[in-house]
């Protein structure tokens, strides 16, 4: 039988902000190991994006060599805790595994997690500094969120000089700004990242490419390839009267608060932020189930996710709904906002909305939402939290002169070569697809490190 | 990041100049920095009131009016800032139009002065209208003189320059002269009385914002503002805008939402700092 990994009691959890998931017990991870039946033809290895040799490292995790579990892991992949953590496993290599057919798959981003936990309490770094006197090139790396690590680490292993630009006071991205402490914990980021110091490479933080350099200005520092990987960080808003009432954030912000300036710990920390009684959420993705479990812990007595679809359509992982609604998190499905409420000193005391029902699938293969007339309600809150996407951040489109971008404003590539119209800058992640997942980010970054190299090697 | 010389240059108002060369060779007018000064600190965004590209130094001045911002406000010469980020923002645009009025209140005039300046250098006659609270208040006289073609002063007490505010010296100015543009930064009430003023003489006018922001580059959109009915980021649409299009009440509610928890913060350090 899969192994449930223990969690922390909802009653306790809704009200701090250590890690929610404990990992596997060392007695759990090889029971769970030795359900593996060890595939010739691994389907599993198909459905992960980066490629990790997963029955490979399940069947050394079995025979009780988690070191060794762990070093097959990362030959392919360099952020296996925070992989085991925030991966959607459940669409990818769980999704495959055989096992699933009839039974449970085997709990695959559990095991991950237990490797990489397992090998941070060793504190060995089992990877060694690369040469730097046989450096093959430089390459600038734009933006630290995971497809930026990814190609970092690879590059750096292929043994290219990697340095990577940040805008932030700290690297990781969405993995610093946006997945909250109690999902993913910091320490855990700052582990990780600092195994890509040990493979040289260099971390440029409070580096805002586009302003404080520009790509050409790379060029002629002697970089010999970008690759950008900028993310998806432009919150979107309702575009509905109201909307910048004081206590309207976008998750972005809340999020930025909370986890990058540890608004929680106000205070002690100088960054504030205000939690009314009552909070609304607005979206159904997990960056909303972050915010709506974040209000939570910020002390908010009644929290809703308003969504205008149904339960089926909510882009959230399963487990994130499950553990939200655990924790007290109330769901108001086919409800769609249309207005934000002030009192007189322009801070938010209701908003109105309009129940929907579903019509025919649109472009997006999702049923439609369609107001149902005189459906009006109206929710008292303090707080609104607009999670409802994120898209292109225009600062370095806009400082790259040239730049070939698509219709919706993301870069264009070549599928293949991932290079953009400029020679020798390549683009990955959220800032070519739209915001996806962490681990679709990390395979373009995989895919890109190829790239970059094949494309550096047949220059020379 | 190192501050190479510092100057209380009125009443907990510090000029810093601070070695950046990246930032400083980019930097134009209208162009600010974020920094923190400790792992614990707020991210903190001050115009660039002035760049050397040459020397690679900027001019910072801040204002301690918090927790943050006095902790800044007592770092000392040789000190490095934890974190500098920037340029940051859109360039004011610097075009010939004739007879500016660069219209200043409080803190307003570091912000102001490196725009007066590239306006005066552009060939335009600058008249600087400069206003604060009382006589030690007054900043960067000197500076502004320099690149004025004329400057007069107001003052609430009227212990310096005309007794009043700022906007009486505009309303002057206005029905004596032809003034092509007005160039308005300082406290949100007085950016808003300089539009209002500007308005009845139809005299086209652009003020600087400074809401509150957390990253500077586009991402949190806590510096939104509404100019003609659209929301803006200030961050990176501003924080230059045509003033007569800006919801400046939105601003000031916007502005004042954690000011009791800025103001328990501040007072706590004040409590911890007489206990040492």
């Amino acid at each position: 039988m899969r192994q449930n990994m223990p969690k922390q009691n909802p009653e306790i959890r809704r009200r701090n902000f250590a890690e929610v998931a404990e990992g596997f017990t060392i007695k759990q991870a090889k029971l769970e190991a030795e359900r593996c039946l060890k595939c010739k033809k691994p389907r599993c290895v198909q459905g992960c994006p980066v490629e990790v040799n997963i029955p490979g490292f399940i069947s050394l995790l079995a025979a009780e060599q988690p070191g060794a579990a762990l070093a097959k892991i990362k030959e392919k992949n360099n952020l296996p805790a925070i992989c085991g953590r925030v991966c959607p496993q459940e669409n990818q290599c769980e999704k495959e595994c055989v096992l699933g057919r009839k039974g449970d798959p085997i709990a695959i981003g559990a095991l991950e997690r237990f490797c990489a936990d397992w090998g941070r309490t060793q504190q060995t770094n089992e990877q060694s500094h690369p040469d730097l006197s046989t450096t093959m090139g430089k390459v600038a790396i734009v933006g630290s969120g995971p497809a930026g690590l990814t190609a970092a680490a690879d590059l750096a292993l292929m043994g290219y000089k990697v340095t990577l630009f940040e805008s932030l006071h700290a690297p990781g991205g969405v993995l610093r700004y946006g997945i909250p402490e109690f999902r993913l914990p910091k320490a855990i980021v700052d582990y990780e990242i600092g195994n890509l110091a040990n493979l040289g490479v260099e971390i440029k933080n409070n580096f805002l490419i586009g302003q404080t350099l520009t790509i050409d200005e790379l060029f002629t520092q002697g970089y010999q390839a970008v690759f950008i990987g900028t993310g998806a960080g432009l919150p979107y808003f309702l575009r509905i009267p109201g909307e910048n009432l004081s206590g309207v954030y976008s998750a972005n912000e809340f999020l930025t608060r909370v986890n990058l300036m540890k608004a929680y710990r106000f205070p002690e920390y100088d960054t504030p932020i205000r939690i009314g009684k009552r909070v609304a959420v607005v979206g159904a993705g997990n960056v909303a189930m972050d915010s709506a479990r974040t209000a939570l812990r910020l002390g908010a007595e009644e929290v809703s996710i308003v969504y205008r679809r149904s339960r089926e359509e909510m882009p959230a992982r399963l487990e994130e709904i499950e553990n939200a609604e655990e924790e007290g998190v109330k769901l108001r499905l086919l409800t769609n906002p249309i207005e934000i409420l002030g009192d007189e000193s322009g801070e938010v005391k209701a908003m109105v909305c309009q129940k929907m029902s579903l019509g025919e699938p649109d472009a997006s293969g999702r049923r439609r939402p369609i107001p149902i007339p005189d459906s009006e309600i109206t929710l008292s809150v303090e707080t609104v939290v607009v999670a409802v996407g994120q898209g292109p951040n225009p600062i370095l489109l806009r400082g790259t002169k040239g730049l070939k971008l698509n219709k919706r404003g993301y870069i264009e590539v070549d599928p293949e070569t991932m290079m953009t119209n400029i020679p020798g800058v390549f683009a990955g992640g959220d800032i070519v697809t739209g915001a996806a997942t962490v681990i679709a980010a990390m395979g373009a970054g995989k895919r890109a490190a190829r790239a970059i190299e094949s494309y550096l090697t047949q220059e020379k | 990041m190192k501050i190479i010389e510092k100057k209380e240059i009125a009443p907990e108002i510090v000029k810093f100049l601070v070695s950046a060369p990246l930032i400083a060779k980019k930097a134009e007018p209208g162009h600010f920095i974020i920094l923190r000064h400790k792992e614990k600190g707020e991210r903190i965004p001050l115009t660039i009131a002035d760049f050397d590209r040459e020397k690679g130094t900027i001019t910072l001045v801040c204002q301690g009016i918090g927790k943050s911002t006095v902790e800044i406000n007592r770092m000392e010469k040789g000190d490095s800032f934890l974190d500098l980020l920037g340029p940051l923002g859109t360039p004011y645009p610097i075009n010939k139009v004739g007879t500016v009025a660069c219209v200043a209140g409080g803190l307003g005039v570091a912000p102001l002065y490196p725009k007066a300046k590239a306006l005066h250098e552009a060939g335009n006659r600058v008249i600087s209208l400069i206003g604060a609270q009382r006589k030690e208040m007054l900043i960067m006289t000197e500076e502004i003189t320099a690149v004025s073609d004329q400057v007069s002063y107001s003052t609430d007490d009227g212990s310096f320059g005309h007794k009043g505010f700022v906007t009486d010296l505009l309303r002057e100015l206005l029905s004596e002269e032809k003034v092509d543009e007005i160039v308005a930064v300082g406290p949100v009430p007085m950016m808003a009385a300089t539009v209002k003023v500007a308005k009845e003489f139809n005299v086209p006018i652009v003020v600087s914002l400074n809401a509150l922001m957390i990253d500077g580059t586009g991402m949190c959109g806590g510096c939104r503002v509404t100019v003609d009915g659209e929301t803006k980021f200030c961050c990176v649409d501003g924080p230059a805008f045509d003033g007569a299009l800006v919801d400046f009440d939105e601003i000031l509610n916007r502005q004042k939402y954690y000011r009791d928890m800025e103001k328990e913060a501040f007072h706590r350090c004040r409590l911890e700092d007489a206990g040492k």
